[in-house]
Formats: C-alpha cells, sequence, structure tokens
C-alpha cells in the first residue's frame, strides 16, 4: 500500500517543477544556452553524473510503502504492515535485516567488544564473539578472509566492468545514430558506431561524453564491488545497535537531499514575489519589505532555528496522539526544519532580488510597457521575473551545499531533524563518543563525513560553473 | 557624525521591537506556558498543581498582554509581555528557568568565548589574505587552480570533521594540547590553541576563497591596468595597488561579525570545554531553558544591528566615497 509522507508529496512538487522549468526552457534558447554551456564544461558533467547518482538513491528513498504482511497459515490474509518501507530498503533488505550485536569493524567476522563465551565443555572464556551475518560463510575467517575479499572484489569489478561497457556501447550506438551516418548498410552501421567509439575515447564530441562515462564507470565499479562484498560482509561496519553503516549512511542520502533543496523550493516563492515586489513598487512596499526581511535576518540563525525546534518539540510532546507513526513524525520535523532554515536563509535571496528588480523597472523595455498601458501585475510576471530567474537558479545552486552540511551540524545539536530518522548529522552524533574507546570506532564518523563529503563536493563544483554559466557580468569573458 | 549615528539608532529601534515581538511569539503564543510546564517536568509528574507550581516560580502565571485583575498602569505591567518581553530592552534578562541570573551568567562568559573567538578571527584574516594574495600572485597557472581546487574540497568539509578530527590528531594522537577544560587567567593560552588553529582550519576553505575573488575583482579595475602601463612590477602592483583597495571590502565584512564575537561558538565551545556564551546557549538548548534561548535571541540581534551601524561606518571612514548622508 503506497504512503504519501508530507516531503514526499513537495519532492514530486519539486519533480514537477525541474521538469516544467526543463520543458520550458528547452524552447527558449536564453534558457538553454547557460544549461548548455554547464554541460559542456567536464567539471559539469562529472558532477551533474555524482550528483545524479545521489539523486537516484534519494528518490528511490522517496517512494514510501506499507509493506504487505506475510499472510500466516490459520491466521488468514495478511494486512498491511504499519511500517513504512521505501523501494530502496527494499532494494537494501540484505543490508537492512542483517543486524549484528553491536559494534564490529569493516570487513570484521568478529564483534569489536569482547564476550564471555561458553564454551562446549561447560567452561567459559573471554573472547571475540563471530558475527551473525559479516563473513558468517567463511570456516576460519583469520586464514581465508583476505583472499575471499581479494576474489569478490574481482568478481564485483567484473561485473562492474561490463555493465560499464555495456553503457559505453550504448552510447557510442546513440552517438553514430544521431550523427546519422551508416544508416543504409549494415556494415556501415558497424563502421559509424566504431567511428562514435573512437570519438568517445579521444574525447572529440561535441559534450564531455568521456568525462561522463568515465565518472560514470567510477560510480558502476566502485558501487558492483561494494555490492557484492555487502552481501558477504558489512563494508563500513556496524553501529552501536548492530545496525549496517552503509545502509545507514545510503539512507541518510534522502535527508540530505530534502534539506538542501526542499529548503530553497518552500521559500521560493516569498523571496521572489516579495523581492521583485519591493524593488519595481518601491516606496511604502518597499520600507515594509525591507523591514520585514531585515528584522528576520538580524536573529542569528542558530538560535531562530533552536527556539523555533524546541517549540515544535514542546508542541509534539504535548500532541503525541496526533501522530499515527513515528515515520510520520519524523517526517513531520524534517518538513518543519526545512521550512524554519528556509525562514533564516531566505533573506539574502530576497535582497538580491529587489536590488536587481530596483535596476530592472529603470530599463527601456520595461519603461515602454509602462508607457503602453500594460499593468504593474504583468510587467511584473512578463518582464521582470523571466530577468531574475537566472540568480534565483544561482542561488539554489550555492545553498545547497551549504544547507547539506548545516544539517549535520544542527542534528549534532540536538536541534536537527529528529533522532530516529537516518541522517548524516544523526550518525555523527551516534558516534562522537565512541573514539574514546580503545581501539576506536571510527567507521560511522568516517563513512558519514565521506558521504557527505562527496555529494558536498560536487554540489560546490556544480554551484561555480552554474554561477559562471548563469551570470551576464561573466559571459563576456 | 552624531546626527547619522543618531538616525541609525533610531532605525534600529523598529527592527528590535520586532525581533522582541518574534521571540515573544514563538515563545509565548505558539507554545502556552502550561506546555513548557508540562514538557519541563515530564510526562509522569504532571498535575494542576504541579503546572500551577512550575509557572509561578518563574513568573510565568500572568496573562499574556493584558491583566484585567489588575489596577490601574499594572494592568500592562504585570503580564507577560511586559516582565519577559520588554524588559529584554534594558538588558534585565532577569532568571533563568533553573533559576540563575542570567545578566551575571552573561557577564562572566562572555570572556572565554572572546578569548577563543578574536585569535580565530585575526589569526584566519591573516592566514586567508595570505593565502590569497599567494594564489592570485600565480593567478591562471596550475598552482592557482590547484589552490582553488583544495580551497573547494576544504570548504566542502563538515566543521564537525575539523574539529573530531583535529582533536582527534593533534590532542589525543600528537598530544600537542590538552583536549578540552579551560582555566583562569593567563594559564588558559594552553587550552586555547587546538580550538584556535581548528577554527582557522575551518575557515581557509571560504575565507580564502572569497578573497581571492575580491582581489581577482580589483585586479581587473582600470587603475591597475594604469599602473601596470606604467611599468609597475607584479608584486608592486598586488601589494600596494591591489591590496589597499581590496581591504576595504575585507576589512567591513570583519566588522559586521565583530559584536557577534561575544556570543562565541555552539560547537567550538562545546567540544573543548570552554565555558563560553556559546556553549551556555548550547547547554540551555538541551536542557530546553527557554528563559536562555529567549535572552540569547534578543542579545544575539542586538549584537547584530550594532555590527551593521559598525560597518556603515567603517565604510565613511575607510571609503573616502562614501559620504555621509
Amino acid at each position: 500500500m503506497p504512503v504519501l509522507l508530507l516531503t514526499d508529496l513537495f519532492v514530486l512538487l519539486l519533480l514537477g517543477l525541474m521538469l516544467a522549468y526543463g520543458l520550458y526552457a528547452a524552447r527558449h534558447e536564453h534558457l538553454r544556452a547557460p544549461w548548455r554551456r554547464v554541460v559542456a564544461s567536464r567539471v559539469g558533467m562529472m558532477s551533474l553524473v555524482v550528483l545524479g547518482s545521489y539523486a537516484a538513491i534519494g528518490l528511490l528513498d522517496t517512494v514510501h510503502f506499507h509493506p504487505r504482511l506475510e499472510a500466516k497459515a490459520g491466521v488468514g490474509a495478511g494486512g498491511a504492515s504499519s511500517e513504512v518501507l521505501s523501494l530502496l530498503d527494499l532494494w537494501l533488505a540484505p543490508l537492512r535485516e542483517r543486524q549484528e550485536k553491536t559494534y564490529s569493524a569493516p570487513f570484521a567476522s568478529h564483534l569489536h567488544a569482547m564476550e564471555t563465551l561458553a564454551q562446549p565443555d561447560g567452561t567459559s572464556r573471554r573472547d571475540y564473539p563471530r558475527l551473525v551475518h559479516g563473513g558468517a560463510h567463511l570456516a576460519a575467517p583469520e586464514l581465508d578472509r583476505g583472499r575471499d575479499i581479494l576474489m569478490t572484489s574481482v568478481s564485483g569489478l567484473a561485473q562492474g566492468l561490463a555493465l560499464w561497457a555495456l553503457v559505453i556501447m550504448v552510447a557510442a550506438a546513440l552517438l553514430a545514430r544521431r550523427r546519422g551516418r551508416g544508416r543504409n548498410s549494415a556494415p556501415g552501421l558497424v563502421l559509424a558506431w566504431g567511428l562514435a567509439l573512437r570519438d568517445l575515447a579521444r574525447g572529440r564530441t561535441q559534450w564531455p561524453w568521456r568525462t561522463g562515462l568515465l565518472t560514470l564507470g567510477v560510480i558502476l565499479v566502485l558501487g558492483a564491488v561494494t555490492a557484492e562484498l555487502a552481501v558477504k560482509y558489512h563494508v563500513l561496519g556496524t553501529d552501536k545497535v548492530g545496525e549496517d553503516v552503509l545502509y545507514q549512511a545510503l539512507k541518510s542520502i534522502r535527508t540530505g537531499l530534502v534539506i538542501g533543496t526542499l529548503t530553497t523550493l518552500v521559500m521560493l516563492p516569498a523571496a521572489i514575489l516579495l523581492g521583485i515586489m519591493a524593488g519595481y513598487y518601491r516606496g511604502l512596499t518597499d520600507d515594509v519589505i525591507q523591514y520585514l526581511y531585515t528584522t528576520l535576518n538580524s536573529i542569528p540563525g542558530v538560535l531562530l532555528i533552536a527556539a523555533a525546534v524546541l517549540m515544535l518539540q514542546v508542541h509534539m510532546s504535548n500532541h503525541e496522539a496526533e501522530f499515527t507513526s513515528l515515520a510520520q513524525r519524523a517526517d513531520l520535523r524534517l518538513f518543519f526544519l526545512c521550512l524554519i532554515l528556509g525562514v533564516t536563509s531566505w533573506t539574502g535571496l530576497c535582497r538580491l532580488l529587489r536590488g536587481e528588480a530596483l535596476k530592472l523597472r529603470e530599463v527601456d523595455y520595461v519603461q515602454a510597457a509602462q508607457a503602453l498601458g500594460v499593468g504593474s501585475p504583468s510587467i511584473l510576471a512578463r518582464h521582470i521575473l523571466p530577468n531574475v530567474l537566472h540568480l534565483v537558479i544561482i542561488a539554489l545552486a550555492l545553498d545547497f551545499s551549504g544547507l547539506v552540511l548545516a544539517e549535520a551540524v544542527l542534528s549534532y545539536i540536538n536541534i536537527g531533524v529528529d533522532p530516529t530518522m537516518n541522517s548524516w548529522g544523526n550518525m555523527i552524533n551516534g558516534a562522537r563518543l565512541e573514539l574514546a574507546r580503545e581501539p576506536i570506532v571510527w567507521w560511522s564518523l568516517a563513512s558519514a563525513f565521506l558521504f557527505m563529503f562527496v555529494l558536498v563536493l560536487f554540489a560546490n563544483l556544480l554551484a561555480d560553473v552554474v554561477r559562471d554559466a548563469f551570470d551576464p557580468r561573466l559571459r563576456g569573458a | 557624525m552624531t546626527a547619522y549615528l543618531l538616525r541609525r539608532l533610531l532605525y534600529a529601534l523598529p527592527i528590535l521591537i520586532g525581533v522582541n515581538l518574534i521571540t515573544f511569539v514563538l515563545f509565548f503564543v505558539v507554545n502556552s506556558p502550561d506546555d513548557m510546564a508540562r514538557m519541563q517536568l515530564g510526562a509522569k509528574r504532571v498535575t494542576p498543581e504541579a503546572v500551577t507550581a512550575w509557572k509561578a516560580e518563574r513568573g510565568y502565571d500572568q496573562p499574556l498582554l493584558f491583566n484585567g485583575q489588575a489596577e490601574g498602569l499594572g494592568r500592562l505591567t504585570e503580564t507577560i509581555f511586559f516582565d519577559k518581553s520588554l524588559r529584554l530592552f534594558v538588558f534585565d534578562f532577569g532568571a533563568s528557568d533553573a533559576g540563575r541570573d542570567i545578566s551575571h551568567d552573561i557577564g562572566q562568559r562572555m570572556w572565554p568565548s572572546l578569548a577563543v573567538a578574536v585569535p580565530v578571527l585575526l589569526v584566519g584574516l591573516l592566514v586567508n589574505i595570505s593565502l590569497a594574495l599567494f594564489l592570485v600572485l600565480f593567478r591562471g597557472g596550475s598552482l592557482d587552480l590547484t589552490g582553488v581546487v583544495v580551497l573547494v574540497a576544504l570548504l566542502s568539509i563538515s566543521s564537525l570533521f575539523y574539529i573530531i578530527g583535529g582533536q582527534y590528531l593533534l590532542g589525543k594522537l600528537l598530544r600537542l594540547a590538552p583536549i578540552s577544560g579551560y582555566d583562569l587567567g593567563l594559564e588558559a593560552w594552553k587550552f586555547l590553541v587546538l580550538p584556535v588553529i581548528i577554527g582557522v582550519m575551518g575557515g581557509i576553505g571560504s575565507g580564502a576563497r572569497l578573497y581571492r575573488t575580491l582581489f581577482l575583482e580589483e585586479a581587473q579595475k582600470d587603475y591597475v591596468r594604469t599602473a601596470r602601463a606604467k611599468g609597475l612590477g607584479e608584486r608592486l602592483v598586488l601589494f600596494r595597488h591591489i591590496l589597499g583597495n581590496a581591504l576595504i571590502p575585507i576589512l567591513t565584512g570583519v566588522v559586521v561579525v565583530l559584536p557577534l564575537l561575544f556570543m562565541g561558538s555552539l560547537l567550538t565551545e562545546a567540544f573543548f570545554g570552554i565555558p563560553g556564551l556559546g556553549s551556555y546557549t548550547l547547554d540551555a538548548i538541551n536542557n530546553q531553558d527557554f528563559a536562555i534561548v529567549r535572552a540569547m535571541v534578543f542579545l544575539g540581534s542586538v549584537l547584530y544591528i550594532l555590527g551593521l551601524m559598525l560597518t556603515d561606518i567603517s565604510y565613511t571612514l575607510a571609503d573616502p566615497r562614501v559620504r555621509l548622508s
């Protein structure tokens, strides 16, 4: 039975908006040109591929449903469980269901902590017990674990490479078809295909496909090797309650992406409308709007978020009956966090748009429209709005990475997402005290930081490319 | 100058009133004091008597805006709005929910915050400007490109990583400095080394990149071309002309944050056990001490507005093109 959480709804809305914008931009050359520049840059292509794979995982994690309960003999047909799962959970079921008792290191076959084990002869000794799942297929882990890991990696590597080769072939075929060569005969087709393959390898294509395919290759190979290994081992170890860290890190992707995108989205209408209205109408409207955003802006962001989240906690603890499930409650808190982060971050964009609108209202075509008697709302919609959209896109791109990082910090100081929700901040929060253990537990921290770093790094790189492509001041250079 | 300052002060007043109203609505209207009491007392001990007692102890037992039972002016003054919100304007923060005097705590705790924040700011400024100058000196070359990539990577790393990693590497593995703690007087320097190093590290990515952009923007201007046309060497142009002019936006950008240094940093102070205002705020958030959070929200806004005013003044002082108007 499908479930639509509040943030799912907004992610769908975001997808719809992106699609609409894409269709609109595709038909307007002045909007298409900057995106061409983004894709034409190698860094842009690379970032798009990496962010695309994050987004794919995040989207898989957005399709939620109640799993059907197994029909038990004699009890009758199984209904739907109250648990909320996503497609990603289904796919990662082997990771999700293989719980250990407590900490275990990456690729370990034994627990991280000693326990008293009962011996067959009745005595007991202190030792590291075997894991229930990780490396359980090995008879003597001390001896053949290394070899097994190597063999499994090689098998994963082969699969990844095969998949990649397939993608390259398809890409070359598409490229050849696009060029429209060798349509008439079978040998011509093969020749055109070979030529396309050669051009791809030499990077002699209109778009930097070679960079894109190389990036995709790295992701595919890494993914395939990890997938192969993850079936037998806990690749990134397990956490305090024995949950697989790789699973947590992958589940956290959706949280990070939601915070990074929805936050800007929810406040976007207000920021755009108020910003261009302040700049266009000036006078009293301008004063009121400026007062509004200066006031909000003068409250330090963290404190405003802290105050708002505290108040949400009070509200939730007093109205517990209103939330039907943990997932729903966590989701509402995530959405609320997006809202409040949005409130603290929309002011910058609003001020920027106000300044731009102030300039635009003096431009000839706006003056001409005014002289011809076009009403203010239509001028705002037809002349001002389209000409500030590039600023909105740049702001979206620039804000994203900061928001992902902010989520971690906020969750760390307990004013971020719900503690039951998978997020990088919660992973770090859960693991912070374990650095003091001897030998230390580093894998939860390292995984969270690594996953976050890759996302933020490529988001930053893309933001730079987007800014350069969209900023008309830099266009001539 | 006096008239200008007065006008700026008058302009700040409505903003402060707005902030005050927002905090009032957030803390007392969205959730009633009863809700707060129930939350604080915990589910098991909630009885009507306990809630009333909790409210009375902390002065939350009055009506929000208008007290119909009081006489004369008391109708307006014996209310939560007057008692808890308006008093903030004279920096009378009252007592925390745990019963401590907030003003006294703030007075004591702002010094450790400053002891961390000021060195971080100064050292950071020095490091970032030197790095940016270095990259600009080699602009367009592979050194510049590598530098920019490294800076982007640095700024993509979570600040939590800098703190946790730095503490672990410098404090635990190399044992160069004590991991956390604080001492009175000058002995405190030992405990400040690590947070300052880590604070500076965490700021390099964004700081140096921003300054590099500022320098490059300045380098495209006409007077720089003139200086080169005159035959000045690249280094002379960079240090005498570009640096001097780019310092104006850099310094005014610093002035904004100067007052906020008092507030300290939540994360750094919490991790290093520095008894400053940052860890004070964080403790209040974790203990759900609404009075302290309310006081800090107001104080933070006041300091921010002060920063904006100082920025405007510093512009008029540093940049001869800007006049008081």
